[in-house]
């Protein structure tokens, strides 16, 4: 933090606070909580054992329920924008964070333990991510959708729609480039977010906040939670207003008590998988939160006389 | 039969010397039909008249296992065919129900209940349209927009229910095997006969052993398919209280799930529609097959201003239908599948009127054997009511009013469910507007209870998920 200067008392830094993002404004927990977050390095990866680096929030499950019902709010909305409208949004947030590069690559070093080139180099792929998916937006229903040939007089077509809101469990070693990976496709679609961050390294993600409030996504949107993955997760998996989950960040017991208690409202739900968040990624996490929808509209015909159905 | 006189019809029944039916079936495991392990076997009864049609042999859980089995041997070669050989095995299934599909409709009529009119004109048609079509996918999924070479899953256990038995085993087998899956399905316990012939048909075929395994039995039978470890892929088609437990027996593994489940569809008539063509569209919605169909019509929406014009026509309407003898080629309203599907029904009607909605039938005598309900209309319904919340999965609608489009919207997507819906108007643009905004899987503009091949079904929130038709459908059988 503190560089020292020649001859002259080192300038005291300001430290951040570190708060929760949910229907874009800037809450502590309303538990009052708080938890220590470390630097993690290879020597010292166990709790404790790291630099200090800041007092996160504990986020509650009351939090939890606030961040749902910020983000159905917020659903209708950014559903209803436009598809170009998202991509700029999307576009907007890769602008935004290539501004504040250097930020994110000290924070990542700290969170994940890397050097400052691999650190670079993760915070590089994560503002390309960005630029990928918001590419995405205008796309992704060319592809999916599409008119079906019925055996009939009528114009059949099946088109895409956002599933609501999704829980999403960031991955917990990848705290930046994994995180942009699992919440960019979430919203690209139209669906709104509550992510709950990295256990151990949440900061990255609650810096990445401060850049969607500053990058035109609409307040609740994402709403991002720090805290322990267990805690936060249980009530959204088991929320009767979330239409589905990514279990990310949740390892192989969680994720089955998660998958358990997400199947009383048959929530869409995204497994854990093995990524290398630095591959291109496919479209699969943008079809994971995508509903089909099909219209018939009859085609009529213009031989008859008066209504034609 | 409706006692209004101009509509009195001259009895027109369906041969039943098309199709022979014999006195037991077995399991088909592995190319043979074999007993049940514990030698258990059930009747199955057709509903209009409760005749013992056959006995058949019970599934059990150490059948799942030889039938898992069998699938899992047959499916290193089956998968390693090239496509274009799965496409042709596929193409002789369909073109042998479209030589059998008198027989299969009547089978159907008789083990089911449904009229003889629809068997024939409606599943039938589309069974082998379902085998044509994804025939073709076979040799093409290259194409589909999954990956070059997606690969199949494995085993499929499919569970399907007894409302449409033949057309929903060929909504699950034909994608399973055009992707190179092999399968296991269990029919459902009061219709179990079509998928047994359907099991002679695959002999017919040709098909190898193995590749096609149908256990007919209760939900022991399905429960321990779907929880069998060798299973890599589970479809389910039925309610949404088994979609669930299902959903929570299959979490923490590896198999990929489709289901399709309840619906409450919302048909929504604006006051500039055609009432006429509304009144046959809210029929067809709710009273095909007797309304035992998940995507039914069954919440009718209709704007206030036209409500009593509308009813007064769809009372005329419901005066001329047709309740009888599933055979007779006259007959619109067949049985109900099942004592027990009764029961639910009337125990929900009848909560209908307890709770203050007023109910309607039409002057309509029911036979004296068999699984009867008359097509019943529920007035001043609020959506409060249970008959406006739940599923009744019969031949009752539930009328709801509103005044403005948001109104309509608002109230078709106040449900769990989120499979179906119609939309009734002259106006282009408000069809687009509003079915933009109906969260339901398949929605009917100024038509209902379409189908189609090519076309993807499936519903949003607790009607299930996936989708099952069209290109779309290939995605619930491969690895992607």
């Amino acid at each position: 933090m503190s560089e020292k200067t020649e001859k002259t008392e080192p300038r005291l830094s300001v430290f951040k606070t570190y708060k929760l993002y949910v229907g874009g404004k800037f809450p502590r927990s309303e538990s009052g909580r708080v938890y220590e977050v470390t630097t993690q390095t290879s020597a010292a990866g166990a709790a404790g054992k790291g630099k200090w680096l800041a007092n996160a929030p504990l986020a509650s499950r009351k939090d939890a329920r606030d961040a749902v019902v910020a983000a159905r709010k917020a659903f209708g909305g950014w559903s209803g924008a436009t598809a170009y409208n998202r991509g700029q949004v999307l576009y907007r947030v890769a602008e935004m964070l290539e501004g504040r590069r250097e930020q994110f690559v000290r924070e990542v070093a700290d969170a994940e333990g890397l050097s400052k080139a691999k650190a670079a180099a993760v915070v590089d792929a994560a503002i390309d991510r960005w630029v990928w998916y918001a590419g995405w937006t205008d796309k992704i229903a060319q592809v999916t959708g599409g008119a079906n040939p019925v055996a009939g007089p009528f114009f059949n077509l099946s088109s895409p729609e956002p599933t609501g809101v999704v829980a999403v469990l960031a991955p917990q070693k990848s705290s930046f480039l994994g995180l942009v990976s699992v919440v960019a496709p979430v919203i690209a679609t139209g669906n709104t977010a509550v992510v709950i961050a990295s256990e151990k390294s949440p900061l990255p993600a609650l810096s990445l906040a401060e850049v969607l409030a500053t990058s035109d996504v609409p307040g609740g949107v994402v709403n991002v939670l720090s805290g322990r993955t267990a805690e936060i997760a249980a009530p959204l998996a088991a929320h009767q207003d979330v239409n589905a989950i990514d279990l990310a960040g949740a390892d192989e017991a969680l994720a089955k008590e998660l998958e358990i208690a997400a199947a009383d409202n048959l929530k869409r739900t995204l497994r854990p998988q093995a990524v290398d968040y630095f591959d291109t990624p496919g479209i699969d996490r943008l079809t994971a939160f995508l509903e089909t929808k099909t219209v018939w509209h009859p085609t009529g015909s213009l031989g008859a006389s008066g209504s034609s159905y | 039969m409706a006692s209004a006189s101009a509509f009195e019809y001259a009895p027109a029944p369906e041969s039943r010397a098309v199709v022979d039916i014999a006195p037991s079936y077995g399991l088909f495991i592995d190319g043979e039909f074999v007993e049940a392990a514990d030698g258990k076997v059930f009747k199955t009864v057709s509903p209009s008249t409760e005749e013992v049609l056959s006995e058949v042999a019970q599934a059990g859980a150490e059948d799942v296992e030889r039938a898992v089995k069998a699938a899992r041997k047959a499916f290193a070669k089956w998968s390693a065919l090239p496509g274009s050989e799965r496409a042709k095995y596929l193409f002789r299934i369909a073109r042998i129900i479209q030589e059998r599909s008198r027989e299969l409709a009547v089978l159907e009529t008789l083990d089911n209940g449904k009229p003889i009119k629809e068997t024939r004109d409606a599943d039938l048609p589309l069974v082998a349209g379902h085998f044509f079509y994804y025939a073709g996918w076979a040799d093409k999924l290259d194409h589909a927009g999954f990956g070059a070479n997606p690969k199949p899953l494995g085993v499929a256990g499919q569970v399907i229910p007894w409302n449409f038995p033949l057309l929903m085993l060929a909504w699950k087998i034909a994608p399973a095997l055009a992707t190179g899956n092999t399968v296991v399905l269990k029919p459902a316990e009061t219709t179990p006969l079509s998928a047994l012939f359907f099991a002679d048909i695959c002999r017919q075929a040709g098909l190898p052993k193995g590749v096609v395994n149908i256990l007919p039995g209760y939900g022991d039978a399905g429960a321990a398919l779907v929880a069998h470890p060798d299973v890599n892929k589970v479809a389910f088609t039925g309610s949404t209280a088994v979609g669930k437990e299902i959903a929570r027996t299959v979490a923490g593994t590896r198999k990929k799930l489709t289901l399709e489940l309840g619906g409450k569809g919302a048909n929504i008539v604006f006051d500039d529609a055609p009432i006429d063509q509304a009144v046959e569209g809210i029929v067809t919605g709710i009273f095909f097959n007797q309304g035992q169909v998940c995507c039914a019509g069954s919440r009718l929406l209709v704007q206030e201003s036209v409500q009593d014009e509308l009813l007064d026509s769809l009372k005329r309407r419901l005066s001329t239908l047709r309740l009888g003898d599933p055979l007779d080629k006259n007959t619109d309203i067949g049985a109900i599948n099942s004592a027990e599907q009764l029961a639910r029904i009337t125990a929900l009607a009848e909560q209908g009127e307890a709770e203050g909605a007023e109910r309607w039938s039409p002057a309509c005598e029911l036979p004296s054997s068999g699984y009867w309900f008359a097509p019943t209309l529920f007035t001043n319904v609020t959506q409060a009511h249970t008959i406006a919340r739940d599923e009744i999965f019969g031949p009752v609608l539930s009328v709801l009013t509103f005044r403005t489009p948001d109104e309509a919207v608002a109230k078709a997507n106040n449900t769990q469910y989120g499979l179906s819906a119609g939309i009734w108007t002259e106006k282009g643009s408000r069809i687009l507007a509003v079915a933009s905004k109906l969260r339901a899987g398949v929605i009917w503009s100024n038509t209902f209870n379409k189908f189609d091949p090519t076309s993807p079904f499936g519903g949003y929130k607790e009607s299930g998920f996936g989708r099952e038709g069209g290109r779309h459908g290939l995605e619930a059988y491969l690895d992607v």
